[in-house]
């Protein structure tokens, strides 16, 4: 008898019921659930991202460029739990395998989703904690009222001394990121810290009355990273021209060269505006469930296989 | 050759010419971001911990350390002095290398010397080691104290607290974990 794997059982019931009042939360909002394949022939061209090639293809690192063919095809409120890989990403808050909660809406923004992820959030806090507060390592945050919200620039600023622009200037952004501000983030209620650099937008579109930033934001819980979310940038041409930046970054690191989701930049032309935003649900349980690792939170790790 | 992604908990390095044990490390990647280990490394050498974020690609070389059974020779000066029981090779280590285990050190004691580039950086002294007091007060009777133990010197020069029974002249066991009195030795 594996009494390891069993002594994980409390933990995997409060994740299938977690999955399930996930669903329920989206069902409820008029969401359709969605299954795209896994099995991608060209996943989004990301720096920093590795796909996992499988048989001739790449296991998918994300569903976001299926999602947004399909609002592109008229979808208007779409969700999706499903399993990512990315390679060699393993921590204590990282698997090379995990599942992946993303969902969609057209005629949206950012904002929106804001709002929409910390009621998501209250939701499943209400069902699963005893009194609307996570205990995670020491820190006790209030899931009762309002968040935290608080701009990359502002964030650099108060906890890293220093000006965004300079940290990137001196390529030191993620390490800042890291050791000085994620920390920081989330710790009294959850924090959403939002307008990325400009260099940073991913696939988000670029504020209208501020371009050297994006509209994206990502969401902490006790320093642990838990959504990452985009006005989506429906402009083709754009969007092209940042693959192909990115693809010639991977290029200078040495990562392997994908080819260009060609369907996915031919229909996006005709995506409504739209927001989106893709949130790590073995995370989520971890908070939740207080797990110091994602270890506890799956019923096998890599290693147990 | 390590590279940065085989770094864990316990793995022995070189950095900046001195010899680190990772105490703790884990992977970290903020949103978007590139891959970043983070660890927390402790000098074997100074002790002092060291806290740092490496990006992928870093490369680190082992420390190569080894482990030596020696017996102690002699103090000399502010150095202590050992030797290899395999090849009568001698070491030399001063007073602050030696830490706590100074308290223990007589004359043919074996240790285990941990040597880093032939350099001894630490030694380990048996869990329990017989030393004679030379100096302790006789307990007088009708002490009123309370006390249930009294200082007392043996020949290191150490000091600890033994039980009223214990007399100068006598060999007694210490336990080098602790520090503290053990037992008596009956000769």
């Amino acid at each position: 008898m594996n009494s390891r794997l069993y002594g994980k059982s409390q933990r995997l019931t409060i994740r299938a019921q977690a999955v399930q009042n996930i669903r329920m939360f989206f069902i409820n909002r008029g969401y359709l659930e969605v299954d795209t394949p896994l099995l991608i022939p060209a996943p989004a061209p990301e720096a920093h991202i590795d796909a996992i090639p499988a048989a001739g293809l790449y296991l998918q690192t994300s569903p976001e460029l299926c999602m947004k063919r399909l609002l592109a095809a008229g979808y208007r409120q779409i969700f999706q739990i499903s399993k990512c890989w990315r390679a060699a990403e393993r921590g204590s808050r990282h698997l090379p395998e995990f599942t992946m909660l993303e969902w969609y809406a057209a005629d949206r923004d950012y904002r929106y989703l804001m709002t929409e992820s910390m009621q998501l959030i209250s939701y499943l806090t209400a069902l699963h904690t005893a009194d609307r507060h996570i205990s995670y390592n020491g820190t006790r945050v209030d899931l009762c009222g309002e968040f935290e919200q608080i701009t990359v620039r502002e964030a650099f600023k108060l906890y890293a001394g220093c000006e965004m622009e300079e940290a990137l200037a001196k390529d030191e952004f993620d390490e800042l990121m890291t050791e000085k501000i994620e920390p920081r983030l989330g710790n009294r209620v959850p924090t959403i810290i939002y307008d990325y650099p400009a260099s940073r937008a991913a696939l988000s579109r670029l504020r209208s009355d501020d371009p050297t930033v994006a509209e994206r934001f990502e969401l902490y819980i006790a320093g642990v990273e838990l959504a990452n979310a985009f006005s989506e940038l429906n402009d083709n041409r754009v969007q092209r021209k940042r693959f192909e930046e990115e693809l010639e970054l991977r290029k200078e690191r040495g990562a392997p060269f994908y080819p260009l989701p060609e369907p996915f930049l031919a229909e996006i032309a005709t995506m409504p505006p739209a927001a989106g935003i893709a949130l790590g649900v073995d995370r989520l349980i971890m908070l939740i469930s207080g797990a110091a690792t994602i270890d506890e939170v799956v019923a096998f790790t890599p290693e147990e296989l | 050759m390590y590279t940065v992604a085989d770094l864990k908990k316990g793995l022995k390095i070189t950095l900046d010419g001195d010899p680190y044990l990772v105490t703790a490390f884990d992977f970290a990647k903020p949103g978007k971001g590139q891959a970043l280990y983070r660890t927390k490394m402790r000098n074997m050498i100074t002790g002092s911990t060291l806290d740092r974020t490496y990006r992928s690609g870093e490369t680190f070389e082992p420390a190569s350390l080894e482990d030596r059974k020696m017996q102690f020779l002699y103090k000399e000066e502010e150095h202590y002095v050992f030797m290899d029981n395999q090849n009568y090779e001698q070491y030399r280590m001063d007073e602050e290398s030696i830490g706590d285990a100074k308290n223990y050190l007589i004359d043919n004691l074996p240790v285990d010397l941990l040597l880093f580039r032939d350099k001894a950086i630490a030694v380990d002294v048996p869990n329990f080691v017989n030393l004679r007091v030379t100096q302790t007060d006789p307990w007088l009777k009708g002490d009123t104290s309370g006390s249930d133990s009294k200082p007392a010197t043996v020949e290191t020069g150490y000091v600890l607290r033994v039980p009223p029974f214990i007399e100068e002249g006598q060999l007694i066991v210490i336990d080098t974990r602790s520090g503290e009195y053990s037992t008596r030795v009956k000769e």
